[in-house]
């Protein structure tokens, strides 16, 4: 059915979910700004919006520049712990915001690792506060994802193609040239989209780490609109264009990207030629950096957190249990409508570039916008306590919906390139097809995918303020009670239980994923 | 049978007593709601005296709630709204949507405090808090610390209430001059935080010498974790206020109970729960005194502006500030 030139491919699953998540994302922007005309931003918006926008461009182009040797090295090199060092250094990702930030500070803050060792030397130290502060900390925290997506790039070329190149004798320069760039053109605009994104929606790690008002993001305005000045139209204003921003980068990375189209290849995974010399040196070194670099702070969190694990309050085990149930079923959620959403998009099914785009956006919505949205549509029906759980199960699905996506993607029109005529021609349709062919080949990044939700939507904390009753608390909510209240070493312990157990979630579905791919 | 027809009798009976049980709804701050916060005291304390059901209902900070108010408006379920400060109050009465509160207990605010909306029940002054074993030179005023090179910490006046404070105080004790002050504490200051936790908690790990908090987190520190290292810095301008208020909402459907929760504000059950709870001054001095550390810092001058001069200087104020750190 896929050969035949202008036959509409329906994909309704798709047009279902796409059309679910416009009414959450910008239908949610309309509500909360309906009855007011059009606003014009002020200067300071726009400043604003220069700052937000510089810092996301230099956050995500460091982070996928930073990436490709890193991902590379880790591709070819097989060493003792490598398996256990990727899952590690997925962690940064999963931190929640303020936890990654004091980690860090342990690190580069003033009184930290690296201005001690600065101050031991005799040199002057440095203040981590400031632009580079913020491009520090969101590269930090996106390396990681970064990385994963380029790894499974490189792990998606097929054995036969590099054994073919080695059979031609081909030099390591011209292997790069001919299958690593096509690999990276077809990866790289993609998780620099997603980076990018994230960044733009950034408002505690730029406030924090910017070190003043110049450093202030479209989202701190947003907050300010809502929460002090009460100005639900300007709030919408800016959310909407935030949301203009987002999807500019999507239709950016529309253009840069290209199809690596290797062709199928027998599915067997294949140790990469690993070069000796001065090349190995490079991958040592790039491995070396990159593990220091995202597990320092890592240890920083572990550190501070264990002498606050003796002094956690009783009410802390309910709301890792709430945490935990909301993880899942919002994880059951995302994966599924990634699943659905990227096979339409990865067999041009009529809609696909809509499906694409949608899929990006809820990264670019203001999750105060999207929480105030969703309040005032609901309350007049419900209580908002009686259904906090369900809605933030809702909401991390959706925000968690474009990581999923966009790691299903590129193996998924793999799988359509190179497995759509074998399944036609045998006829395999519906749930056969499924089982035998596009679970077992999209088993890695679906699982990978699924660990990175149920991590998000552990640590995410936005909507569940606005809904939460007075015993509804979430464990993020739970952490953030107890450094508001001075218990800044019990805080610390709660940040680490979080940590453990998106660390456990994540690794649970990755692994599960990684087991069952072929 | 016999028994499962009564036992079905009674619990019938019981949801129906249930059922009638009025409840009172407050609209409240996150960290009021705690399980270490001040919630469940009072809760259990007035619920032992007013035969219905009190529901603290949570809305995040301190400065989402006025917001939270404004979006429910008239349909509200909440009678009550505990946590707006006093920098907040003017923009809370031109919603229209609070009542007036007709309470006549007197509170002990060192300035004279009446609203005829809002009741005061806890208040605290601002300050620069320090560790004394790390700082020695410690500043006397704004000019000092400005001209010191002590790094210091503080909130976004644009995100959370001590942030403001600090804006108003800073505007209340220099007036035309303010803008000056904030140029010369430009470079002192290390950054801005979202919102108070923040703030404190990089100052905890070092960050910073000093940070913008109460005068009573030392005695936090000094009453929950026996560590008397920290102090708050006297300066001679005077400090400025944080007086949180609590008011009844027009659309309320249980007025008298609103009433008696006002009332029961004043009272020593609630107050007595304050200090060590919210860890700051309750409005009414509870009988038992002030727990040990509170007493140990009187400025010599309290600065406190009227709502509605706090609400016409907060814009220029934050114009000014932006100008004096956006540098």
């Amino acid at each position: 059915m896929a050969s035949r030139a202008g036959e509409v491919r329906r994909a309704p699953g798709a047009a279902a979910i796409a059309a679910l998540v416009v009414t959450l994302t910008l239908g949610m922007a309309v509500v909360v700004g309906k009855g007011a005309g059009s606003l014009r931003p002020t200067p300071a918006d726009w400043s604003a919006l220069r700052f937000t926008v510089l810092q996301a461009g230099l956050s995500a182009s460091l982070s996928c520049l930073l990436a490709v040797p890193v991902a590379r090295a880790l591709a070819r090199r097989r060493f003792a712990g490598r398996g256990l060092l990727i899952s590690l250094m997925g962690a940064p990702f999963l931190l929640p915001v303020i936890v990654a930030v004091l980690g860090l500070l342990a690190v580069f803050g003033r009184g930290g690792l690296v201005n001690d060792a600065l101050s031991l030397t005799g040199l002057p130290r440095l203040s981590v506060y400031g632009l580079h502060g913020v491009v520090l900390a969101h590269v930090f925290l996106n390396l990681p994802l970064a990385t994963r997506m380029l790894l499974m790039g490189w792990q998606a070329i097929p054995a036969e193609r590099f054994r073919l190149a080695a059979s031609l004798g081909m030099p390591q320069g011209a292997m790069f040239r001919h299958l690593e760039v096509p690999m990276l053109r077809a990866v790289l605009p993609g998780a620099a989209v997603v980076i990018f994104t994230i960044c733009l929606a950034s408002f505690a790690v730029a406030l924090t780490l910017g070190g003043g008002p110049g450093a202030t993001t479209v989202e701190l305005a947003i907050y300010q609109a809502l929460r002090f000045d009460y100005d639900p139209a300007r709030a919408a204003t800016l959310a909407l264009i935030q949301f203009a921003l987002g999807a500019g980068a999507v239709a950016l990375g529309w253009v840069a990207l290209t199809s690596a189209g290797f062709g199928a290849g027998l599915g067997r995974q294949m140790d990469l030629a690993a070069p000796k010399g001065w090349r190995r040196a490079v991958d040592a070194l790039a491995i070396t950096l990159a593990a220091a670099f995202l597990l320092l702070p890592l240890g920083a969190v572990v550190v501070r957190g264990v002498p606050g694990l003796s002094d956690l309050p009783q009410g802390l085990g309910m709301a890792l249990l709430r945490s935990i149930s909301v993880a899942l079923a919002s994880t059951v959620v995302t994966s599924g409508a990634a699943l659905i959403l990227s096979l339409a998009v990865a067999r041009r099914a009529s809609g696909a570039r809509l499906f694409d785009a949608v899929a990006v956006l809820p990264l670019a919505v203001s999750g105060l916008v999207l929480g105030t949205g969703l309040f005032l549509t609901l309350r007049s029906l419900v209580r908002p306590e009686d259904i906090a759980l369900p809605v933030t199960v809702l909401v991390n699905a959706l925000l968690s919906l474009p990581y999923a996506y966009r790691l299903l993607l590129p193996e998924a029109r793999a799988l359509c390139a190179d497995y759509g005529r074998l399944s036609d021609s045998l006829a395999l349709r519906g749930v056969a097809r499924l089982r035998w062919i596009t679970l077992p080949r999209l088993a890695r990044p679906l699982g990978f995918g699924a660990g990175v939700a149920a991590a998000l939507s552990m640590g995410d904390l936005g909507v569940i303020t606005l809904f939460a009753g007075e015993s509804g608390a979430t464990l993020p909510l739970y952490v953030h009670r107890l450094m508001g209240a001075y218990r800044m070493e019990a805080a610390a312990g709660a940040a680490l239980v979080l940590v453990a157990a998106s660390f456990a979630l994540f690794a649970l579905f990755d692994g599960i994923g990684r087991r069952a791919a072929p | 049978m016999k028994t499962s027809i009564l036992a079905l009798g009674f619990a019938t009976v019981a949801s129906m007593a249930a059922a009638e049980t009025p409840v009172l709804t407050v609209l409240t701050y996150d960290s009021f709601v705690a399980e270490w916060g001040p919630g469940p005291a009072v809760e259990k304390a007035f619920e032992a005296t007013c035969g219905c059901d009190l529901k603290f209902v949570p809305a995040g900070d301190g400065a989402a709630l006025l917001g939270r108010v404004q979006m429910e408006g008239k349909t509200s379920e909440a009678d009550v709204v505990l946590g707006i400060d006093t920098s907040l109050t003017a923009s809370a009465r031109a919603t229209g949507l609070f009542a007036a509160h007709g309470q006549t207990w007197a509170n002990d605010l060192p300035v004279t405090y009446s609203d005829a909306d809002f009741v005061p029940y806890d208040w605290g002054w601002f300050a620069m808090v320090y560790d004394k074993t790390k700082v020695t030179n410690v500043p006397k005023t704004f000019e000092e610390l400005g001209a010191s090179d002590l790094k210091i910490v503080i909130e976004d006046p644009r995100s959370s209430t001590p942030g403001l404070g600090l804006l108003l105080w800073v505007k209340a004790a220099y007036g035309d001059k303010a803008k000056d002050v904030w140029a010369a504490l430009a470079d002192n200051i290390v950054t801005v935080t979202p919102g108070w936790s923040e703030a404190y908690g990089l100052f905890t790990e070092g960050e910073a010498d000093m940070v913008l908090s109460y005068t009573t987190s030392p005695a936090y520190h000094l009453i929950a974790e026996s560590d008397d290292s920290k102090a708050a810095a006297v300066f001679e301008e005077g400090h400025y206020m944080q007086v949180e208020v609590a008011g009844k909402l027009a659309a309320t459907d249980q007025p008298d109970l609103a009433d008696k929760f006002l009332a029961f504000i004043g009272s020593d059950a609630f107050q007595s729960t304050i200090p060590t709870t919210n860890w700051m001054y309750p409005a009414v001095t509870p009988s038992a005194g002030l727990p040990e550390g509170f007493d140990r810092f009187r400025p010599a001058k309290s600065l406190l502006m009227t709502a509605e001069e706090a609400a016409a200087a907060r814009d220029g104020a934050l114009a000014e500030w932006q100008a004096a750190l956006a540098k």
